[in-house]
């Protein structure tokens, strides 16, 4: 249950670039899954080249995903917000297809480790590993940075402006262009930050971005669209449940309740379990 | 006598050209990506290898002619719907004469379909599983020993160190692993073994932290399981870093391959059933001797062949003999040799089932048990342990 509780922070916060993609521009952010597996990539090359400690690494991978995301934006992005949905599922599909192909090309869909671990702490006959930890706080201490940068800063108050009503936020002098760019900057930055976290816990592929981008989804309908602090409680209560209920079922049984929890929520709760509720 | 000159002139200059050498092309696929690619490439390498010293050689004899070998090879990406249609691809437009099987047992049960309509032979390696073999395939045959004996020499070793062992199988939910722990579960019970927690995890699983508490909850002394390269050291290194306490950890494929040592303190102990090792000492009818293959592989690759790698070449070796038996390539004849084959080389004895309903499934092998121990100087080395009378060194029990 603990490791569920440990691994699921790491899945809240890379549901937090995806929900607060979704949530100030209305993007569905179809490169989150790639950028992820980036990251995963991005820590593997650093921890080969360095040798350093892997997790003091995610501030170079933060500062990469930032500015990746940038790049991204104008090329793919920026030209179809306020256009149709399908419009910037298609680009950022096509964006995720490329990043894949590029991948594929240069690593395989061979299997990849960062070899680096922490010591664990062994409680009875159960040790949780050190890498799991460190994880586990990373995402927390990131999750909690970004919560204070969206409420605490001129930058992060303008965020949270143009994601409630962009007209208004203009209005009022905002640069809704520049809000939206550095927004999909952080989305990236976090989805990378996260695949780096992963990748020192799990072996992984340039496919792997994937399954995260799935359990992503799932924590941003669980906590409600545009509630990035949200989908980090989120990603771990979907952390404890995995932890909870594996004891008694089997393992492969895991995708079939996190999905059929997914239709739920989407039925019972449209708004997330953080979300706003309609009124009448 | 001008005219007779010319012809022994040009009879020479043709043959010092190689004139009335013959290509035979053998197709086959290679997992050069996607998950069995550790696996596979090993592999490769045995077939690679077995082409390279022919070729070298100036081809081989049969029939009064000689034959040179050309692959025909494609990248599958680990993926059945590949394999099916380059398997077509290479018996069609390639014109391959023979096939070598894809790495894995899905793979190849999806490529025997494909030469089987089309009346190819194709040797199998990698590929353990034996339910293809009962499905009346007339020009399939098996180079491995099938999946029930895989994990036997394990369950054999544990009863001769502790009968009172309790055992868990954790293993991936693939046809391999599946035919091979669910008769090594019915020999563990028969054996008077403990079962106490069975259960199969996904072929893509990279997080086993629950499977593992589970283990730990179960209070299973052994566990045996595993599947191919990359579940299997992901188990490994998480189990190590679990710190489960387990007497015996027993794995399929992975801990046979050299980049096992890539896992460090995660590797020792390990034992893994094996086809082949380079401590083996068969006497060889047919083709080099084992310290014969091991060094011209490791000439070539700078690593020590695996027994992916040995059955790959072996699959060459004994393609080869029945060519030369059968006179030529013609297909018949050759698939009537391989029926009446019974043969040892460096890899062991060869013989394939004939009846209708195993046909081409390996009767003649068996394997053996290798455990990665540590030297007197603290490098990781892989030791046969089982049976005893094959042993190169004793079983290390229990590891922690």
């Amino acid at each position: 249950m603990i490791d569920g509780l440990l691994v699921g922070a790491v899945y809240g916060l890379a549901a937090m670039g995806l929900s607060l993609i979704w949530g100030v521009m209305d993007v569905i952010n179809l490169t989150h899954g790639s950028m992820i597996a980036l990251g995963m990539f991005a820590m593997y090359l650093l921890f080969a080249a360095l040798t350093i400690n892997a997790y003091v690494l995610l501030l170079p991978i933060i500062v990469a995903g930032l500015l990746l995301g940038i790049v991204v934006y104008w090329m793919a992005v920026h030209w179809v917000v306020g256009r149709s949905m399908l419009m910037s599922l298609l680009s950022t599909f096509a964006v995720n297809m490329m990043v894949i192909g590029i991948g594929t090309a240069i690593w395989s869909t061979s299997p990849y480790n960062v070899n680096f671990t922490l010591p664990g702490i062994t409680i009875g006959a159960y040790t949780f590993t050190g890498n799991h930890i460190a994880a586990a706080i990373s995402s927390v201490v990131i999750a909690l940075a970004l919560q204070l940068f969206l409420y605490q800063t001129r930058t992060g108050k303008a965020i949270r402006a143009v994601a409630d009503n962009r007209e208004a936020a203009e209005l009022m002098g905002i640069s809704s262009t520049l809000v939206l760019t550095i927004a999909f900057g952080i989305g990236i930055a976090l989805a990378m930050t996260s695949g780096a976290l992963v990748s020192t816990l799990f072996p992984f592929t340039i496919l792997s971005g994937a399954t995260y981008q799935l359990k992503s989804f799932v924590v941003t309908i669980l906590a409600g669209l545009g509630k990035p602090f949200g989908a980090l409680i989120a990603g771990v209560l979907l952390g404890l449940l995995e932890g909870v209920v594996t004891p008694f079922i089997a393992v492969s049984w895991i995708p079939l309740i996190e999905f059929g929890l997914f239709v739920v929520v989407l039925v019972a709760f449209p708004q997330g379990i953080f979300g706003k509720r309609a009124t009448a | 006598m001008k005219q007779v000159a010319l012809l022994a002139l040009a009879a020479v200059l043709l043959a010092g050209t190689g004139f009335g050498q013959q290509t035979i092309t053998i197709g086959f696929t290679v997992s050069k990506t996607g998950v069995l690619n550790v696996d596979s490439t090993e592999k490769y390498r045995g077939f690679e290898l077995w082409r390279d010293q022919i070729n070298a050689a100036g081809g081989f004899k049969a029939g009064g002619k000689s034959y040179n070998i050309k692959f025909a090879t494609y990248d599958d990406e680990s993926n059945s719907k590949r394999v099916q249609q380059l398997y077509t691809r290479m018996i069609l437009e390639d014109k391959a004469d023979f096939l070598f099987s894809p790495y894995s047992s899905p793979l190849t049960s999806t490529a025997a379909v494909v030469t089987e309509q089309y009346g190819k032979i194709m040797l199998t390696s990698g590929a353990a599983e034996g339910k293809t073999y009962t499905l009346g395939n007339h020009f399939l045959f098996q180079m491995f020993a099938p999946a029930p004996e895989y994990l036997k020499v394990a369950l054999d070793a544990l009863k001769s160190k502790d009968p009172k062992a309790t055992v868990a199988f954790v293993y991936e939910d693939s046809s391999f692993s599946v035919a091979v722990v669910t008769p090594a579960k019915a020999y563990a019970q028969q054996l008077g073994f403990n079962v106490v927690f069975t259960e199969a995890y996904a072929p893509a699983t990279t997080d086993f932290s629950a499977i593992i508490d589970k283990v730990i909850n179960s209070k299973a002394t052994v566990l045996l399981g595993g599947g191919h390269y990359a579940d299997g050291s992901t188990l490994a290194r998480q189990l190590q870093g679990h710190k489960v306490p387990l007497k015996m950890l027993t794995l399929l494929v992975a801990p046979d391959s050299p980049q096992w040592v890539e896992l460090g303190d995660a590797a020792v102990g390990i034992t893994v059933p094996s086809q082949w090792a380079p401590q083996s000492t068969f006497k060889s009818q047919y083709g080099p001797s084992g310290a014969d293959f091991a060094k011209a592989y490791a000439a070539k690759y700078n690593t020590p062949p695996s027994y992916e790698s040995a059955g790959g070449y072996v699959c060459g070796l004994i393609l080869q003999r029945a060519i030369e038996q059968a006179g030529g390539p013609d297909s018949a004849k050759v698939a009537a040799a391989l029926n009446s084959t019974d043969i040892t080389t460096f890899y062991g004895r060869t013989q394939f089932a004939t009846a209708d309903n195993n046909h081409g499934l390996q009767v003649g092998h068996s394997m053996i048990l290798a455990q990665w121990q540590k030297d007197k100087s603290g490098k990781l080395t892989k030791e046969v342990v089982w049976p005893l009378a094959g042993k190169s060194a004793n079983l290390v029990y229990p590891i922690h």
